[in-house]
């Protein structure tokens, strides 16, 4: 490989097009209707896979029934904190290369990090949330390894002592899974800051270097080897983007990076004490990829012990290769790399008080776990609750949809039936509509109260969804009769006007009240209220 | 001892008149250069663009036979202009107008180049001012250029610079003493009024010894480290060079304090080191009553030159006639110090040297792979000492040595920072000589390496523990044909620069009979 790296201060343009380089298709796992919270309510795409779903889990399950498959998964998130970790630089994904840089995140001579506190705060706030236990005195250290993308020649993180550690993560798998409630532990969760990025030319001739991305602070997040299957981790993995949404320490975007998923996966035959040789996979850029491709490692995984081969799983970094659906060796582990770590001089111990501590576990919002335990408690299904905790902004909107008109299965039906689909068709999440909380919940109380009819609550849905207003405003838009009075003069013209149906009714034949109804419906061109219409037609009708 | 710079007479005669605006100083400051040149110039008995000129002619004749400086800035004429105008115009030009300050070349200035003495920085220039530099320039001060230094701070005789060897004033066959050899060359020979040094195992001490100024390293994170080019992160202080402890004095005064962009500097409120110096004119026959001092025992025996020993024995005398009580006090950890300094300063700069690796900046092999292309830019950048040291830290560093290396070397630093602590609790200052002999040849200890780190012995316990430190000289050794400077070592309490400052001020004050003017320049000084 040949370089021409960037040299000099001012940074050279650099190709604009980064997407094309970094970007992968966006692929996901139809089925998985609640791991990918930022597109279950946006589109769907059918993974192009040359078996089905359905194949591919029964294939699994085989393997399953002769192999255990052992699985840990070390995340990286991306902190949104509006500077960098360790200078005032503010980043944003996709600025021009090298336009959110400055001499310490380029590792200029002299140059020296500070430490942003809002990574400390971020860091607790994760910790916590993942039930962890706090390393109130911790500190950084230097993790040094040669990359161009890399511009100090060491990644500031920390090693022995991580500011959380021993943590756990509950969850629920989706019914298509065969549901079941997990928990998963946390081995350790640390700070470091994020490299650079290298972009590689077409023609392969030389590679250039965007240090915009350096300095970014992450949280890296390391689980116990707890998962079994690719669901699971896939599972795992969306549980803690979901936590991430539901703290606001950051986007948990996949594609943008925000979220990393490295996983290490090693099979045993079952009843086998020993663990088998891990393989480590990159390279995952959705849950679907993730599931998918631990399952297809499984399965390599399970024919070469089959046939005898086990020695043939080696220690090695595989990647997932989208377009194949397999994984590929990247590179052989040759013995274990020497980071020489050792604690970085410039940056002061972190040092956690007891009150701050308490200060932001007591701060810290409904997380979604307890959010799925309330919801439950609600009398929600399984699959209602799963689907309205799944994204934070959908479970703030349907909290406060409850919180005025506390019919909680109506608003649950309104959200994921009309509000849902109106946000697939317009690719749109649920906080870019119009429609608030509040005129939801006006909107159940008319139809409760019989003021307008559900197929009229439909149509002022969707203006309010397009268009914004209020419930009250657009009824009176529409015209709608809501005085008794005027739909009792309705209702006795229709009934002077049909006397043969009237002395039929009156001879017992009461289905005809669905006839007078829709009379006075077309009488008033659709516009009574129906619930008036009928409370006042019985009325007179029975008079 | 009386800088020759100054007028004694010009002194008195302005000595009652209205203090000069420096910072919060209510009286004038005797013994100090800075604060002469700034009243003439205050009272337009001359301009800075003279005073310039001076220097300038006086850089010309010595530079070729000193070689301090990499660098010199060509705005120098322009810079003094300015100043001229402000002061014409009455306006506020800060505490060190016009005073002309020279800058080791790891310390970043945003209009010259940096290179640290290194091939691999060759021609960087840095994209801003180093937080010391930013201070100095907005106290009126006038950056002269970069001084030579041993490349990246490793070395204690300047003869590390990839670029050149620069000569000691008093003798030109002897180095100048390092890593801040350029630094107290240009001070000694008055190429500069002040300089900036740093010292991370001794080479702002040691080369203040071996060229005859004051050389004061201050306590660790009293001065922001921000644009110093890291040698030794937990050990890099940045220190000051004058010909006279008050000078030293107020240049500290500008560069210290909390900085933003250094973690590790420290939050502590700065006193104003110069209120306490106090002119000889106004203390007693005995200014130093009631100080007790301890005389670090393990540094005036076996190994010390002869000569060195006796003028620190003078200056022992001095300080007791001056009415202090000497004690000599044992550290027994002190010898522990060298073998734990190198291995933690190595291991730092093995770290702290990896982003010079061609890619961004500095000196880059032409290579169509990726790993010769660091290989290539990093062999040809780095000289031998650099590599040296890289190639100690690595190991010291590396899995499986880093327990018997690393992480023992900072349990010995902690028992040494302990062993100070006791010794301060007992005495307000304790002293040593800076080095073990005065300066020597040139080429003499250069494939030596082990001679040469055994000379950091009396200085780098004390960046171990984070101390301040003050040398100033105390005599002389006798070198053949030439006189050598002797200088010795006050080590004060953390953030106690203070108390350095003011017994050294009282000490060089009283120091009769000694004049610390190289020969090289003696005509234009004459005592």
């Amino acid at each position: 490989m040949a370089l021409t790296l960037f040299r000099g201060i001012q940074a050279r343009p650099l190709l604009p097009c980064s997407s094309a380089f970094i970007a992968r298709k966006h692929v996901l796992f139809c089925s998985m209707q609640s791991t990918q919270a930022d597109t279950t309510l946006k589109t769907k795409q059918q993974a192009p896979s040359n078996f089905t779903e359905t194949a591919r889990a029964k294939a699994v399950e085989k393997v399953l029934k002769d192999y255990e498959a052992i699985i840990g998964i070390e995340t990286h998130v991306q902190l949104s904190t509006i500077t960098k970790a360790f200078c005032s630089c503010a980043y944003s994904y996709g600025s021009q290369p090298n336009s959110c840089v400055c001499p310490v995140c380029m590792g200029l001579p002299g140059a020296l990090p500070v430490l942003n506190s809002k990574v400390i705060e971020y860091a607790v706030m994760l910790g916590l949330a993942l039930n962890c236990k706090l390393a109130l005195s911790s500190k950084f250290d230097r993790k040094q390894y040669f990359y161009p993308d890399l511009p100090k020649g060491y990644q500031i993180s920390q090693f022995d002592i991580p500011i959380a550690a021993n943590g756990f993560i509950d969850l629920d798998l989706p019914l298509e899974f065969g549901g079941g409630h997990r928990r998963f532990g946390i081995t350790r969760v640390h700070m470091e800051e994020d490299a650079g990025k290298l972009l590689h030319t077409g023609t392969g001739s030389y590679s250039q270097v965007d240090l915009n991305r350096a300095g970014v602070p992450l949280l890296e997040i390391v689980s116990e080897p707890d998962m079994r299957t690719g669901i699971e981790a896939a599972e795992y993995a969306a549980e803690l983007q979901r936590v991430v949404r539901y703290l606001g320490v950051g986007n948990g975007n996949m594609q943008e990076g925000s979220l990393r998923c490295d996983v290490n996966v090693s099979i045993r035959p079952i009843g086998q004490l020993e663990f088998g040789t891990k393989v480590e996979i990159k390279n995952l850029n959705s849950f679907s990829a993730m599931s998918r491709a631990i399952d297809f490692e499984i399965a390599r995984q399970a024919e070469l012990y089959d046939i005898g081969q086990a020695d043939e799983i080696v220690q090695e970094t595989r990647l997932w290769e989208e377009g194949s659906q397999k994984t590929v060796t990247m590179r052989k582990k040759e013995g274990l790399a020497d980071y020489r770590y050792f604690p970085e001089p410039d940056l002061p111990e972190v040092i956690l008080t007891e009150e701050y501590v308490n200060g932001i576990r007591e701060s810290l919002p409904e997380l979604p776990e307890m959010k799925r335990r309330r919801y439950e408690e609600m009398g929600l299904s399984m699959q209602d609750l799963l689907f309205l905790a799944n994204d934070v902004n959908v479970a703030h909107f349907f909290d406060a949809t409850i919180a005025k008109v506390p019919d909680v299965k109506l608003a649950a039906n309104w959200i994921m039936g009309d509000i849902a689909a109106y946000l697939k068709n317009e690719k749109l999440s649920i906080n870019e509509i119009k429609l608030s909380p509040q005129e939801l919940s006006e909107l159940i109380a008319s139809i409760k109260s019989g003021t307008i009819s559900g197929k009229i609550g439909k149509e002022i849905l969707l203006e309010l969804m397009e268009k914004g207003g209020t419930v009250k405003g657009l009824i009176e838009e529409k015209d709608l009769i809501v005085d008794p009075a005027e739909i009792e003069k309705i209702i006795d013209k229709v009934i002077a006007n049909n006397p043969k149906q009237l002395e039929q009714y009156r001879g017992g034949k009461t289905k005809l009240q669905g006839f007078f109804a829709g009379q006075v419906m077309k009488e008033s061109k659709g516009k009574a209220n129906p619930g008036l219409v009928n409370k006042i037609l019985v009325e007179k009708l029975n008079a | 001892m009386l800088s020759s710079v100054q007028n004694p007479r010009l002194l008195l005669r302005h000595y009652r008149r209205k203090p000069p605006p420096l910072h919060h100083h209510h009286h004038t400051i005797t013994n100090s250069q800075i604060q002469t040149l700034q009243k003439s110039l205050k009272t337009h008995q001359t301009t800075t663009k003279e005073l310039t000129q001076q220097t300038l002619n006086r850089i010309q004749q010595t530079e070729p036979l000193l070689k301090s400086f990499l660098h010199i800035s060509n705005t120098l004429l322009a810079q003094a202009d300015e100043i001229d105008k402000k002061l014409e115009r009455n306006e506020n030009v800060g505490p060190l107008a016009g005073v002309l300050v020279a800058v080791k070349d790891n310390i970043c200035a945003k209009d010259m180049a940096c290179t640290a003495g290194s091939k691999i920085l060759e021609n960087y220039r840095p994209a801003y001012d180093a937080s010391v530099v930013r201070k100095l320039r907005e106290c009126g001060a006038i950056i002269v250029g970069k001084t030579n230094l041993d490349e990246f701070g490793m070395g204690s005789t300047t003869e590390g610079s990839a670029y050149q060897v620069t000569a000691n004033p008093w003798d030109l066959e002897c180095v100048p003493g390092g890593s801040s050899g350029g630094s107290a060359a240009a001070v000694s020979a008055r190429q500069c009024v002040v300089s900036l040094g740093s010292d991370t195992g001794g080479s702002v001490r040691q080369p203040a010894s071996f060229c005859g100024v004051v050389g004061l390293k201050p306590t660790y994170g009293r001065v922001s480290r921000y644009g110093l080019v890291a040698y030794a992160s937990s050990l890099d202080v940045i220190g000051c060079f004058g010909t006279t402890v008050a000078d030293a004095g107020i240049l500290l005064q500008a560069i210290s304090g909390h900085d933003k962009h250094d973690a590790t500097s420290s939050k502590r409120e700065v006193n104003d080191f110069t209120s306490q110096f106090i002119a000889k004119e106004h203390f007693n026959s005995q200014p130093l009553k009631g100080l007790r001092v301890g005389v670090i025992s393990e540094t005036i025996r076996d190994g010390v030159d002869q000569e060195v020993v006796s003028s620190i024995r003078g200056a022992i005398s001095h300080l007791e006639e001056l009415g202090s009580t000497v004690t000599e006090v044992s550290l027994p950890s002190f010898s522990l110090g060298l073998p734990a300094y190198y291995v933690l300063a190595s291991s730092e700069s093995s770290s702290n040297l990896s982003r010079y690796d061609g890619v961004r900046y500095g000196n880059q092999i032409v290579s169509d792979e990726l790993s010769s292309l660091y290989g290539g830019s990093r062999a040809n950048g780095f000289g031998p000492e650099v590599k040296r040291r890289i190639l100690m830290g690595t190991y010291a560093l590396s899995a499986g040595y880093y327990d018997a290396y690393y992480k023992r070397a900072q349990q010995v630093r902690t028992v040494v920072q302990n062993s100070f602590k006791e010794a301060l609790d007992v005495y307000d200052i304790l002293i040593s000589p800076a080095a073990p002999s005065a300066a020597y040849k040139i080429g003499e200890k250069k494939n030596d390496p082990l001679a040469m780190y055994a000379g950091d012995i009396m200085t780098v316990n004390v960046n171990l523990a984070g101390l301040p430190a003050l040398v100033l000289p105390c005599g002389f050794a006798e070198n053949g044909t030439s006189r050598l400077p002797v200088g010795f070592q006050m080590i004060g309490a953390a953030f106690d620069e203070e108390k350095l400052l003011r017994v050294g001020h009282i000490f060089e004050q009283t120091l009769l009979g000694c004049s610390f003017v190289p020969p090289i320049i003696a005509d234009e000084f004459k005592c």
